[in-house]
């Protein structure tokens, strides 16, 4: 009990004293998670859009890879790259494995059929009389297409922070490529793995509070996203 | 000056019936057509044809005097719209959904400020533009989406039903609104109503759908 309680309250003075090696891991763990999460995203949207309009070959196998990658162990994602990036892999002469470009590749791997799969959905739900009502005012097939993909805007929100709240939670696949090196590949998630083997709980449960805080935040997101995808009065959202 | 439409001998089939068979009427500009018929006898399918947002499966529309193929000109298009029987309202202020029309349009904000203004005050709505147009009563989405049809002055408007399910005030105000516009523009109305009487007060021309053909009444 007494361990757990100087781990709190040591948690609480590095988190209090701004410490660098703390700050150090987060500002790591935002900033490959954030690239990860623009990478799927800049890949994902556009291919969720097209499927939403069912204009793409082979379609519903697509769908069902997505829907299945949702799904994908991060271990097995993980691995599969380790083995592309290993030095006896098709990709080992680039020399990214256990480098933080290769956690963004493998974490926008596990976040991207997300972003597909459910920007895909929230652009479906939209009522096609949207469509036609664009097209009716005047509006070229690209316009109209914009248009949709603005009423799907909150559901595609909520598919981009669903992707972001992965990327953040995720520890297997990024321990696997990156090597949990100190100071280079070493993240909240693997730092708390590493320092809870060690018994030295203080770095881990900093950042373990700060990991829910973030959680809490992209929650908070996911759910203003929901509410206001279901229409809030008043608001001006194009301007 | 207007535009005229004119469909020659249009014919469509929908899971193998004959909605409309050979179908053939000139619309002049400037004039108003009430257009009658019971559900279901295709006035519906004429007006997505008429607004050049499918190909009749036989036949030709005619925009001054050319066949039009599609896809449309984006430049033709434009002149003409459609008011469908749902409005398809976007999820956004009265004033963006009015607005829309202008912007896709490129003019400039200063122009689509007054001019959506103006028009929502001409429909009543002018104390809800900053509302979302999702929240207006049945009755006013209707005029939202009068509105947004109105202010990009189309020299061919086809309403579809504007005032179906519709209380008779609200009514009363769609039915002034296109009086309006009749006196004020020179465009051709084709309005589909299953009122005798509004289609009498609205109608220059009364037409009837009947066995997939339009016919003066």
């Amino acid at each position: 009990m007494e361990s757990i309680l100087n781990g709190f309250i040591g948690a609480g003075r590095l988190i209090l004293t701004f410490n660098p090696e703390l700050l150090g891991i987060i500002l790591l763990s935002v900033q490959v998670s954030g690239s990860a999460l623009v990478i799927a995203a800049l890949l994902g949207l556009p291919l969720g859009a097209a499927l939403a309009w069912g204009r793409v070959p082979l379609r519903g196998l697509i769908l069902s890879l997505m829907n299945t990658g949702m799904g994908l162990p991060p271990v097995v994602a993980g691995l599969l790259l380790y083995l592309f990036l290993s030095r006896s892999g098709p990709l080992g002469g680039l020399g990214l494995l256990y480098t933080p470009t290769a956690m963004v590749m493998v974490q926008a791997i596990l976040v991207w059929p997300i972003v597909v799969s459910l920007s895909h959905a929230a652009i479906v739900r939209v009522d096609p009389v949207i469509r036609q009502a664009a097209v009716t005012l005047g509006a070229t097939p690209f316009q109209a297409v914009i248009t949709v993909i603005r009423e799907a805007g909150y559901g595609i929100m909520a598919g981009v922070m669903a992707g972001l709240g992965r990327a953040m939670a995720e520890v297997g696949a990024v321990i696997i490529v990156g090597g949990n090196i100190a100071g280079y590949t070493r993240v909240m998630t693997t730092t708390i793995a590493l320092e809870t083997d060690k018994g030295d709980f203080e770095l881990a449960i900093a950042l373990g509070i700060i990991l829910l805080l973030i959680s809490f935040g992209i929650n908070l997101g996911l759910r203003f996203c929901q509410r206001a995808g279901r229409v809030r009065s008043g608001i001006i959202l194009w301007d | 000056m207007g535009l005229t439409l004119e469909v020659d001998r249009i014919s469509k089939r929908y899971n193998g019936q004959a909605v409309l068979r050979e179908c053939s009427f000139r619309f002049g500009s400037g004039r108003t057509y009430a257009l009658q018929g019971p559900n279901g006898v295709g006035k519906s399918t004429f007006f997505r044809i008429a607004a050049l947002l499918e190909p009749p499966d036989a036949g030709e529309v005619r925009y001054e005097d050319n066949g039009v193929a599609l896809p449309p000109d984006l430049h033709l298009r434009r002149r003409i719209t459609l008011l469908l029987p749902r409005t398809g309202v976007f999820n956004t202020s009265v004033f963006n959904n009015v607005a829309y029309g202008l912007k896709i349009r490129g003019r400039p904000a200063p122009e689509v400020e007054r001019r959506v203004n103006e028009v929502l005050d001409r429909v009543g709505l002018g104390h809800k533009r900053r509302q979302n147009g999702l929240d207006l009563s049945s009755g006013e989405t209707k005029r939202l989406g009068l509105a947004r049809a109105l202010i990009i002055d189309p020299e061919v408007l086809l309403l579809d039903e504007p005032t179906a399910n519709l209380d008779p005030e609200n009514a009363e105000i769609i039915e002034q609104i296109i009086l309006n516009r009749k006196t004020s523009a020179e465009s051709a109305i084709i309005v589909v109503t299953h009122d005798l009487a509004q289609a009498r007060r609205l109608g220059d021309d009364l037409l009837v759908m009947a066995d997939g053909r339009i016919v003066p009444l």
